[in-house]
């Protein structure tokens, strides 16, 4: 819904020996309700960029606009779901969860209520409102991660590899949901991956960047029509053209990593 | 066998699965089968003679002045006293425990304070610091709560810490992200959080509370309590009295458990799944 502009982000790790850049003068820009995938080889600074657009950790250098304005820290603009299940509140039910971030807000509780309701409805968890999250399937725990993140109505949405830790039935399944919760939200998306299909399922464009130390090294727009088959011949060339530039040998029909 | 007892069992509790019934049953049984095996050892001393009937009761015996003891008013009174001064003893340890602990888990400087102090006072036995207290603060109940609070904090105090530390840091980001300040990230994140480990601390402390408070009013001159009782008893032989004494604080301290902590877990942590039930 909001235009995000990264601009010239460095990023360093102390390290015991000593400072180590993550991340170097990396720029793009992200359109309103634009779906991005950042995707990368492991130790590239992808989910660390993220948890920098996050204000979870400062940027070494450059900085981060969202609408213009200069992100200082977290703030209720961007909703986050991380890979890990354990990030749900065990104490709370699916429907306390989803509602935390209203209740930050001082929503009212039936307000709240309702609105938790609906969007447990719209990753299809109505059933399951008053349940804790350890009598949740690990893809119905993720699906409660991403209702809470948008159940404040954040414009933003940053996503680090929330499917990673499914398996491939599951994670196909959460995938087409995401790209339907999308369609109803518009919100603008920030999702980081390494599965090259993923990227060319939901993505709009994906960045591709290279590792030690992280830059981009290209930005490729997905233009095949919704909802995509993963199957079709031009959704295969894609996902050729992305291995290339992630330097895979890619030949014939054949996509695998 | 195990068609008796599930006849009998569904006889006894009509709508309760039957297979379910027995298997209850069948735990009761496991309970207090060792219980049985000590009874039968312990009556087939005291009715050989090899010490005197005096000094090794019968269970027969023990149970009738348990029974004496408690119409007469005298039992309970005394488990009354101990327990009064067992609550507000707990009741300071857990407050100011649960507070430390926190505190220590939350703050630097918290921690640099009171971790040192904390390690080398923690592990001295509770009995070694009484007759310190005995003096600063008189013989009586209010020296004994005292000590009871002061010694039975440590376990709470550690664990508070430590609960505090072992909150996920994936919780506190995602509070962050949806706008919780410090305060609701205190009480909507970090407390219940920490709960598991801080319900630890408590059931820790009770028993050490129960340790010390027993022993200390052997020694700190109450008039009532059940430390007392077993510890006058001494002097007229009474052991009947001492073992109606040690029935009852084992007692109490199973009721706390079962229908204390017990709950409370069964209510909080086991029904999050943060604590196998």
């Amino acid at each position: 819904m909001v235009p995000i502009a990264i601009d010239n982000v460095t990023l360093e790790y102390d390290t015991p020996a000593g400072k180590v850049t993550g991340v170097k003068d990396v720029s793009f820009d992200i359109g309103a309700s634009e779906f991005v995938c950042i995707v990368g080889p492991s130790g590239c600074g992808k989910s660390t960029l993220l948890n920098v657009i996050a204000g979870f950790l400062p940027p070494a250098a450059g900085e981060i606009r969202i609408d213009g304005k200069t992100v200082k820290g977290h703030g209720m603009d961007r909703g986050v779901v991380f890979q890990d299940f354990a990030q749900l509140f065990p104490w709370r039910t699916a429907l306390g969860n989803v509602s935390f971030g209203l209740e930050m807000k001082g929503i009212p509780k039936p307000e709240r209520d309702r609105i938790a309701r609906e969007q447990l409805r719209l990753v299809k968890l109505e059933k399951f409102v008053d349940s804790f999250p350890h009598h949740l399937s690990g893809g119905m725990q993720q699906r409660v991660a991403i209702a809470r993140a948008l159940a404040y109505d954040p414009s933003v949405l940053l996503m680090d590899e929330p499917f990673a830790a499914l398996d491939a039935m599951t994670r196909d399944d959460m995938q087409s949901l995401l790209a339907d919760v999308w369609r109803a939200t518009r919100k603008t998306v920030i999702y980081v991956t390494h599965n090259v299909a993923e990227a060319v399922y939901l993505a709009d464009r994906v960045i591709v960047m290279s590792a030690h130390p992280g830059t981009v090294q290209a930005d490729i727009r997905i233009d095949l029509p919704r909802p995509r088959d993963p199957l079709s011949v031009e959704f295969l060339e894609c996902q050729k053209q992305l291995m290339r530039h992630l330097g895979h040998k890619v030949s014939g029909n054949g996509v695998g990593h | 066998m195990q068609d008796a007892a599930t006849t009998l069992s569904a006889r006894e509790a009509p709508g309760h699965a039957p297979g379910r019934a027995a298997h209850r049953l069948r735990g009761i049984w496991r309970n207090i089968f060792p219980f049985i095996v000590v009874a039968v050892l312990w009556e087939i001393v005291a009715i050989s003679g090899i010490f005197p009937a005096r000094l090794f009761p019968t269970i027969e015996a023990v149970a009738k002045t348990f029974f004496t003891l408690t119409a007469n008013g005298i039992l309970p009174h005394h488990a009354i006293e101990t327990l009064i001064r067992l609550l507000s003893g707990f009741a300071l340890a857990g407050v100011f425990g649960v507070t430390i602990g926190i505190l220590m888990g939350r703050s630097r400087l918290a921690e640099d304070i009171f971790l040192p102090l904390v390690s080398i006072c923690a592990p001295i036995p509770g009995l070694a610091y009484t007759p310190l207290f005995l003096l600063w603060f008189g013989l009586g109940s209010f020296s004994s709560i005292l000590l009871v609070g002061f010694v039975s904090a440590f376990p709470v105090i550690f664990n508070s810490w430590t609960g505090v530390k072992a909150v996920k840091e994936i919780w506190v980001r995602s509070a962050h992200s949806m706008g919780a300040d410090d305060r609701r990230m205190f009480t909507h994140v970090i407390l219940p959080g920490a709960l598991p480990y801080i319900l630890t601390g408590l059931r820790l402390g009770l028993a050490q509370a129960w340790r010390v408070l027993v022993a200390v009013e052997m020694l700190a001159a109450v008039p009532w309590g059940l430390g007392w009782l077993i510890f006058g008893a001494r002097k007229f032989l009474n052991t009947d009295a001492m073992l109606a004494g040690i029935v009852v604080i084992a007692l109490i301290g199973l009721l706390l458990e079962k229908l204390v902590f017990q709950k409370i877990e069964n209510y909080t942590v086991v029904r999050w799944g943060m604590v196998a039930a």
